[in-house]
């Protein structure tokens, strides 16, 4: 998938890799795609709740053999 | 759509307990909610310039995984909460958790507000110089007016 932005959050635990990923969107602009890498496995879910919460489209989640691989619309 | 809002009263300073509310606040902001944290007795420790002094101890506390069995009266002993501290915050590192500065300043830049509860600062002969700028100063009723309005209220 194309993406105009990443964001390596790696290594970073809750709830770090939320708040940078919101940060990140900050710059962005409406429809950009940001691709999130993470190896904090609850930010799985997390992901999913703050896609619902912020209104920005989680277009794919899915566990990447070195972690978690999130692409995200911005609203 | 009139954002979503969550009021906090932390009145905790040891370590372990800095983290709930500072987490909640630093995610509720990204998630987009207004957050307001009001801060007493010993929540107060949050909004000092040096954190150095928010520590965890073992003592009491016997969920607390420790590496070595140590009975009760080892653990009172001068420098184990110190030790154990640092234990902690090496551990925390280790795995990627914030540290309570770093979350509070992700906090502060979300403007999240806190507010210092003006009676226990009183009580604890705080002056406003031992704190953080940037912080209100209130009581009962500024809390109550702002989480009378609030989607989430936490005690923590």
């Amino acid at each position: 998938m194309n993406f105009d932005k990443d964001l390596d959050a790696r290594g970073l635990n809750c709830p770090l890799p939320i708040i940078k990923t919101k940060k990140a969107l900050n710059d962005m602009a409406s429809g950009q795609v940001l691709r999130v890498v993470s190896t904090d496995s609850g930010s799985v879910k997390d992901m999913e709740a703050f896609a619902k919460q912020t209104g920005n489209s989680l277009l794919s989640s899915a566990q990447d053999g070195g972690g978690y691989v999130f692409f995200l619309q911005k609203k | 759509m009139t954002a979503k809002k969550m009021a906090i009263i932390a009145t905790k300073g040891t370590l372990d307990w800095a983290y709930p509310p500072l987490i909640l606040s630093s995610t509720a902001a990204a998630l987009g909610y207004e957050v307001q944290v009001f801060c007493t007795f010993y929540g107060l420790q949050l909004l000092r310039k040096d954190l150095s002094g928010i520590r965890i101890s073992p003592l009491g506390n016997p969920a607390m995984p420790m590496p070595m069995p140590m009975p009760v009266l080892v653990q009172a002993l001068p420098g184990v909460e110190a030790m154990a501290t640092a234990m902690m915050k090496k551990k925390m590192k280790s795995k990627g958790v914030a540290s309570v500065e770093e979350l509070r300043s992700l906090c502060l830049e979300a403007e999240v507000k806190f507010i210092a509860c003006q009676m226990t600062v009183d009580l604890f002969d705080f002056q406003r110089s031992d704190f953080i700028d940037g912080i209100d100063y209130g009581g009962a009723a500024t809390f109550l007016g702002f989480a009378g309005e609030a989607d989430i209220q936490l005690y923590i």
